[in-house]
């Protein structure tokens, strides 16, 4: 029984993103964008009409030389847990084409099942949700280069970050293979993880103590983005920094006390 | 103008008209009455017939498989039964078809005196050529089907969802849908869906049904049945 109980664990999925360690050198971007068949168009420059499921933003602290700084951050999908997996996308797709699953914590986006309305993407309070305004066109013999384990997304869909959900998928098939039902903690890690040459993404189950990530996310540098909206995201953020700490709340430059 | 008029015109002229034919009796307006229904009950029939028979047969095209494989022989020859050319790979992925080197283990040369068989050699295996095989079973690119948690962890065995393909002589007829370019394999034959054995239809709600029947966990939060990430990718 004990046994049973263990393996029916629910897991809880997360990242936790060293601010301190990232250079902003987008490597975290390309390995997503192959990694996931995200299309591109040849003029990208419209970030409006562009997609990247993994965008590095830039932050300042708008402070005049000497005291400028810098921070970059890396932002995919928060996954948020919400109350109950009731995300804010969850909760108004009216399609079922996003989803929370309560085993893995992962928020999911059916490409077939959506048909583009695109509420998610006005109820996402951290623009993870692209929406594709055209069929993708790939250069000329790239098409045979796509990753067979995701599926291409069509004109009038909304996409999203799905954590590499396919290379669970694998490591399970794996796993399973050898009769397994748990995987280990390497054994599932997104592309952006393993492209980070800083090392500054760190990706595991925050339910479990053997994963690093269920360390870091206690740390005291520790803060999620807009966390007084109650989305309760699974993304971590890490940074010594007071201000960039500051910013991810969103916090505005009169207000007396921080929420 | 001349339309409103015309309009009082036909206004005033309706009631006298409408009097006599009243007058006539119920006797016609039955028949009537019995008319309409003769025309309901044909066209009824008419279009449960188009529906169901001649649309169907409509809709798919008939396709032979490239090669008439003999599975009840091949099984026969080897000695680990269907996982000697249908096995895991060390990641604990499926081979489904055999690409063509497995083929080549035995039949660089012709070994009996089957037709099909020459045919094979001289045309694919020789000129190291793929065999087009049509998968009855292709699903959509959103789909992920993974084989080693229903053959290994679901304990279940190949005939369960494949049925008795392995005693099998020849290949069926492969039925192409002209709309979608699937087999007819996923919505299955009986158009209205009912089934008897596993392998009827192959459509997203056998697939639930059966997840929920063997017990895996229902955890999404929007349906409260199974999670769309077991399935979909």
């Amino acid at each position: 029984m004990e046994a049973v109980n263990r393996r029916n664990r629910a897991k809880k999925y997360g990242m936790v993103i060293d601010l301190d360690k990232c250079t902003g050198c987008g490597s975290c971007t390309v390995a997503c964008m192959a990694e996931n068949n995200i299309p591109f168009r040849k003029d990208e420059s419209d970030k409006l009409l562009s997609i990247a499921w993994l965008h590095v933003y830039k932050l300042t602290n708008g402070k005049p030389f000497p005291h400028t700084d810098v921070c970059y951050l890396p932002r995919p999908c928060m996954h948020c847990e919400g109350h109950h997996g009731h995300s804010p996308c969850v909760s108004v797709c009216p399609a079922t084409a996003t989803d929370y699953d309560e085993e893995t914590g992962i928020v999911s986006q059916i490409y077939t099942r959506c048909f583009g309305c695109r509420y998610c993407m006005a109820a996402c309070p951290y623009h993870v949700r692209l929406f594709n305004w055209w069929d993708p066109v790939w250069p000329d013999g790239m098409e045979k280069m796509l990753n067979p384990d995701v599926s291409v997304r069509m004109r009038g869909v909304v996409e999203k970050c799905s954590f590499c959900y396919h290379r669970h998928q694998r490591a399970m098939e794996k796993a399973y293979l050898e009769g397994r039902r748990e995987l280990e903690e390497h054994e599932y890690q997104t592309a952006c993880t393993q492209a980070c040459p800083a090392g500054a993404i760190t990706f595991g189950d925050l339910n479990n103590p053997k994963h690093a990530v269920y360390r870091l996310k206690k740390s005291p540098r520790a803060f999620r983005l807009l966390e007084r909206l109650g989305t309760r995201p699974k993304v971590y953020y890490l940074s010594s920094r007071e201000w960039v700490r500051q910013a991810g709340d969103n916090h505005l430059q009169q207000e007396k006390q921080k929420i | 103008m001349s339309t409103a008029d015309e309009k009082s015109r036909k206004a005033a002229a309706q009631p006298s008209g409408s009097i006599p034919t009243a007058e006539e009796g119920p006797a016609p307006a039955d028949t009537a009455g019995g008319k309409v229904m003769a025309f309901f009950f044909i066209g009824l029939a008419a279009s449960l017939f188009v529906g169901w028979i001649v649309f169907p047969k409509l809709l798919y095209s008939q396709k032979k498989q490239p090669i008439d494989f003999n599975h009840a022989m091949h099984v026969q020859e080897v000695d680990n039964g269907c996982e000697s050319c249908h096995f895991f790979r060390p990641d604990g992925t499926f081979t489904g078809i055999p690409k063509l080197d497995k083929c080549l283990e035995c039949h660089e040369e012709v070994q009996g005196d089957s037709a099909e068989e020459s045919r094979f050699v001289n045309q694919y295996a020789q000129k190291g050529k793929e065999v087009p095989w049509l998968v009855y079973a292709k699903q959509p690119a959103c789909v992920f089907f993974s084989h080693v948690a229903h053959v290994r962890m679901g304990k279940m065995d190949c005939a369960a969802c494949h049925g008795n393909i392995g005693e099998s002589q020849h290949t069926r007829v492969y039925e192409q849908n002209r709309i979608s370019g699937y087999s007819r394999d996923i919505w299955g034959r009986n158009i209205s869906g009912f089934k008897r054995h596993t392998w009827d239809s192959m459509k997203m709600a056998d697939c639930a049904a059966c997840h929920k029947r063997a017990g895996v966990h229902q955890t999404s939060v929007q349906t409260g049945k199974g999670a769309c990430f077991v399935c979909h990718k």
